[in-house]
């Protein structure tokens, strides 16, 4: 006979909350949850006379310390659309190669090239029924049939449709300099520089941004993805003298007791079967 | 959501690294010059070390407003010894009468994490490590601040300073020659800065000898 127990399992994949509550329990009594990785970040994105231009840091942080100096966080949606991801590095890995494989079989279903729409409203309907606790911010852009279009995703699900967008803690630093320099209509070389500035006052300004700058340029038909198209942040010192370790460990005592013969050793029984 | 109340909160953390290095007839003291709050930065020229007596310096990282309080504490309490005693505090004494400070204000503590360093009565180097409410102890070397957990480890290693646990008890101070302690301290002070984000912009090395007090500089990553 079936009980009422109190420990129902999860429906068919999804989220149990189960242990929100002893959480909430733990940090009552004090207890800090340990810092998960997050991506710091600055991400951009503008519309430019022919497309569309993305441009991202590279650092990921685990609070004060950087666990990833050159990650990447323009992740590939579909061959004409691509997505910046700020927040938790797993929630924006995840949910972009989910919504990017949902994107291939619907390519497959219908025979045409995916729409950045599409692409929207699978993320955002996706987060809205997370409520926000998939902690993804996303810059959404692409060219497709109806021409290039940028997006927004906040974390709890709601949406931006924008000429130029920034997103993540240095979103401030880059957006000063959009609403400074942008205008429409711009080249593909000036759409570049201006987002390599953009990320690179996020860069400088903002501690959990830092190293370099990946931009990802979308026209119509065409895709460039420049994976560290600017390293403004070299090593600046290495020390001539080099480092030797001592390859054994400092030895402070030496002493030895003898153990008496406690094992047996038998002739015989089973060999091991492969 | 439990209720939250508006509180007062009385400490920033500013960030920032301090390391410092003893030698035979040397001393090195080193902080970066960048000052955050939260996520951004302040101001990239910020120095962290200061004199506090002739051949005395103090390093401290934390919270700033803290270390600018504890400074003149300092301050007025050397400059009543002089007029008592008619000389300059000697290192050890300085570094007792930190510690006292420190404790003084236990219950409501300066959130500063200082390193003290300076000449003793032989004249050889020596480096005090303190921690926010009055600790201290006598060291070859130390670092403090956001990146001394990932500076200390290096300085263990390379420093071949003789094992605190060896008996009998070996003096503390490196065998390493002057310009070699200020090599290891700025290539430790560059991978620091890779991997904490509070740590950067310029490094401020301090090095005392019997030729006195002199400065360097060296930049850091910005980012």
């Amino acid at each position: 006979m079936s009980n009422n127990s109190c420990m129902d399992l999860p429906a068919k994949g999804g989220f149990s909350f189960d242990l929100c509550k002893r959480n909430a329990m733990l940090s009552q009594k004090g207890l800090k949850l340990p810092p998960f990785r997050k991506t710091g970040t600055t991400i951009v994105g503008l519309v430019f006379q022919d497309g569309v231009i993305l441009g991202a840091d590279t650092r990921a942080t685990e609070g004060p310390i950087v666990c990833d100096k050159n990650c990447e966080k323009i992740h590939y949606m579909a061959p004409n659309i691509y997505c910046c991801g700020a927040g938790t590095a797993a929630d924006t890995e995840a949910v972009t190669d989910m919504v990017s494989s949902q994107l291939q079989l619907h390519r497959y279903h219908t025979g045409r090239e995916s729409r950045v729409v599409t692409a929207l409203t699978l993320l955002k309907k996706h987060l809205f029924n997370y409520q926000g606790h998939v902690s993804a911010a996303l810059v959404l852009g692409g060219v497709d049939c109806t021409g290039p279009h940028l997006h927004t995703i906040y974390p709890h699900g709601s949406t931006d449709t924008l000429p130029f967008a920034t997103m993540g803690s240095g979103s401030l630093a880059a957006m000063s300099v959009f609403e400074s320099k942008y205008k429409e209509g711009l080249s593909r070389d000036e759409g570049i520089k201006l987002v390599s500035e953009a990320v690179c006052s996020g860069i400088f300004n903002d501690l959990g941004s830092g190293s370099n700058v990946d931009v990802c340029v979308i026209t119509k038909g065409h895709k460039e993805y420049l994976r560290n198209h600017m390293l403004p942040n070299p090593r600046t010192y290495v020390s001539e003298r080099g480092y030797s370790f001592p390859k054994k460990t400092e030895v402070l005592m030496t002493k030895i007791t003898p153990m008496k013969e406690k094992v047996e050793v038998t002739e015989g029984g089973d060999a091991m079967e492969e | 959501m439990s209720k939250q109340q508006a509180r007062f909160e009385p400490y920033d953390f500013n960030g920032g690294t301090c390391v410092a290095i003893a030698g035979a007839d040397y001393c090195v003291v080193a902080a970066d010059t960048r000052m955050s709050t939260g996520y951004n930065i302040l101001t990239r020229d910020y120095s962290k070390i200061n004199k506090l007596a002739d051949k005395c310096l103090m390093a401290s990282s934390g919270f700033q407003a803290d270390v600018r309080a504890l400074q003149k504490v300092l301050g007025a309490k050397h400059l009543i010894y002089q007029h008592q005693h008619n000389k300059q505090m000697s290192c050890p004494a300085m570094a007792r009468l930190l510690s006292n400070t420190l404790y003084y204000k236990r219950f409501f503590p300066y959130y500063t994490f200082n390193v003290l360093v300076g000449f003793d009565e032989e004249g050889k180097g020596c480096v005090y490590t303190y921690d926010a409410v009055g600790s201290y102890e006598k060291v070859g070397y130390s670092a403090q601040g956001s990146g001394a957990k990932l500076i200390m480890p290096v300085l263990d290693n390379q420093l071949k300073s003789p094992s605190p646990l060896l008996l009998p008890a070996l003096d503390a101070v490196t065998p390493l020659t002057e310009a070699e302690a200020i090599d290891v301290v700025k290539d430790v002070f560059a991978s620091a800065t890779e991997r904490d984000i509070y740590t950067g912009d310029k490094l401020e090395i301090v090095i005392v000898n019997s030729d006195g007090i002199r400065r360097e500089y060296a930049e850091l990553r910005k980012d």
